[in-house]
């Protein structure tokens, strides 16, 4: 029964490795091109963009999340009030669908009638804002709204890991007289490294993925300014019938992901088999 | 003195985080409520002067969704069609794996499981071709047990993964009694194991019902024409339509489709921070 799934996930993923292989245009065809799809794909300007973008788009978000979560989660730690209310206004964000985000913040950033007009006619009548509709910076936009989704989680999951912390260590610092920045970074931060690690993993893959958010902010414009991987696979396997030059792009996908889940993973399995 | 500085200094910290996070909710209230002339005032954070629910009536039952123009609302009871059994069948399935791995052991099945949990990482668009081939080889490309035999086996992983960390917290001498009390496979699993597993599958429930609403690739790619769930709908409405865009009418129809996760989030509190840090926990 769990066989059957198995072979769906290894099946499925030897197909597309086996089709990348091949010239199939609107059919599967299995003949054997060698490496000739790859080739084309990484010549394809439009890819090529993408994985700029995909590149952008994970470095600031994993680090803007990280950083606000991890920042947030140690704010709420200090004994603040209202703590219940304060964790459920910055998590529900996570509990709505890219496609919702995508198309609250479109409609907040949209420069005619969204926080460019308010602030304009709160007199800053120069107040500029428009970074959906440019071409260099739509990005950014991208990584607004995912931060804005993803922040929440992080939080959640730090705090969590704080409060797993021994109190003992905060009781030996205190009388050692070090400043409590220099806890967090030196001892509490280290100690939290396999939080740390989950949360990277959990950003990571969602990086890799990322495609609704921006088929309902921007759909890949203005031109294909905010172009992603996942989108111009799904658009050369359904909409441009390429299959070929698509599961190139998915194998490119599947390989950066294990290139950097594996070690984790195999170094957490390691760590589990010697304790 | 100090001490003042740093709780005034964290206080603004958060209350202006929060007030970040609360801000799109917050506008995407004001805005629906208000008629497309305020709208165009520009005052994106003023109150409605005049509140009205007619958007909130066009979005359910009027708004264009592509080809028919029968609101969202068609949306909403397909989702709920999907929603359902992706959560039901996942859920036994998730189960049955993890009283499997947990208490039977089969030869190979860990090596299984690693590489279930392995599969768990594979990017969706490396499967979605050949899945779509499958399935449409056996009827069942834009259908409603395609849409969920899709969602069944995306879900696998995890739900394996829930119900084996929760079992493996059983005492194993529980599940031996049983046997010697001449228990079978599926009699220990029916009337022990899952009256036992209540809360995980409360956990479970959260995560399939949220996860599956907010979907959205598969949906669009799997369900059929016939199928469409609420989000793929919410995009046609609002990424397709000619003319002038009727702001008030597209945040309703947002809102109605977030309203279901959110409740299910609002509701359930901690509990959904339990199925995330569960979720995450891999292996």
């Amino acid at each position: 029964m769990a066989l059957v799934v198995l072979v769906g996930y290894l099946g499925t993923a030897l197909w597309s490795l086996r089709v990348s292989l091949s010239s199939s245009r609107t059919f599967p065809t299995y003949d054997f091109v060698g490496l000739a799809q790859f080739e084309r794909l990484f010549g394809n300007e439009r890819w090529m963009l993408s994985l700029e973008n995909l590149a952008i788009y994970g470095v600031l978000f994993i680090m803007a999340c990280m950083l606000i979560g991890f920042l947030l989660a140690v704010f709420i730690d200090q004994k603040v009030r209202g703590e219940g209310l304060l964790r459920t206004i910055f998590l529900y964000p996570y509990a709505m669908s890219f496609v919702a985000t995508g198309l609250v913040w479109q409609w907040v950033l949209n420069p005619t009638d969204g926080i460019q007009q308010a602030v304009r006619q709160m007199g800053f009548p120069d107040f500029t804002f428009d970074w959906i509709i440019d071409q260099d910076m739509v990005i950014y936009t991208v990584v607004i709204a995912a931060v804005w989704q993803a922040s929440g989680l992080v939080m959640a999951l730090m705090l969590a890991g704080l409060r797993g912390i021994d109190i003992e260590i905060w009781k030996a610092s205190r009388i050692d007289g070090i400043p409590a920045w220099r806890v967090y970074f030196s001892i509490i931060l280290p100690m939290m490294a396999p939080t740390v690690a989950t949360v990277f993993i959990l950003l990571f893959t969602g990086v890799i993925k990322v495609f609704d958010s921006v088929v309902a902010m921007t759909q890949g414009g203005p031109g294909t300014a905010s172009e992603v991987p996942a989108k111009f696979i799904m658009d050369h396997l359904f909409g441009r019938a390429n299959l070929g030059l698509a599961s190139a792009g998915a194998v490119v996908l599947l390989l950066t992901v294990l290139a950097l889940v594996a070690p984790l993973m195999y170094a957490r399995a390691r760590k589990e088999g010697v304790a | 003195m100090n001490k003042i500085v740093a709780r005034v200094g964290i206080y603004a910290f958060l209350i202006c985080a929060a007030l970040f996070f609360f801000a799109p909710l917050y506008i995407m209230l004001v805005t629906s409520m208000k008629t497309m002339d305020e709208i165009r005032l520009g005052q994106l954070f003023a109150l409605p002067m005049q509140a009205t629910l007619a958007p909130w009536r066009a979005a359910w039952s009027e708004v264009c969704t592509g080809v028919a123009c029968e609101g969202i609302g068609a949306g909403f009871w397909n989702s709920v069609t999907i929603v359902v059994p992706s959560t039901i069948l996942p859920i036994l399935l998730g189960a049955l794996n993890g009283y499997c791995l947990s208490f039977w052991r089969p030869r190979g099945a860990n090596t299984l499981f690693a590489v279930l949990m392995f599969g768990a990482f594979i990017p969706i668009q490396v499967m979605i071709y050949p899945l779509v081939k499958i399935l449409a080889s056996v009827g069942l490309y834009s259908s409603l047990p395609g849409i969920i035999m899709v969602h069944i086996v995306f879900s696998m992983p995890v739900m394996t993964l829930l119900f084996r960390n929760y079992y493996a917290g059983i005492p194993a001498e529980l599940f031996k009694a049983a046997r010697i009390d001449g228990g079978g496979f599926w009699r220990i699993f029916v009337q022990l194991m899952l009256p036992m597993s209540a809360p995980i599958i409360i956990v479970a429930a959260i995560m399939q019902i949220t996860g599956v609403w907010n979907d959205y690739i598969l949906g669009l790619t799997f369900a059929g024409r016939e199928h469409l769930p609420m989000t793929v709908q919410l995009n046609n409405v609002i990424n397709t339509t000619t003319g002038e865009r009727l702001y008030n009418v597209n945040m309703a129809a947002t809102i109605l489709t977030a309203a279901v996760p959110l409740i299910v989030y609002f509701v359930s509190g901690r509990w959904f921070v339990r199925g995330i840090s569960a979720g995450a926990v891999k292996g």
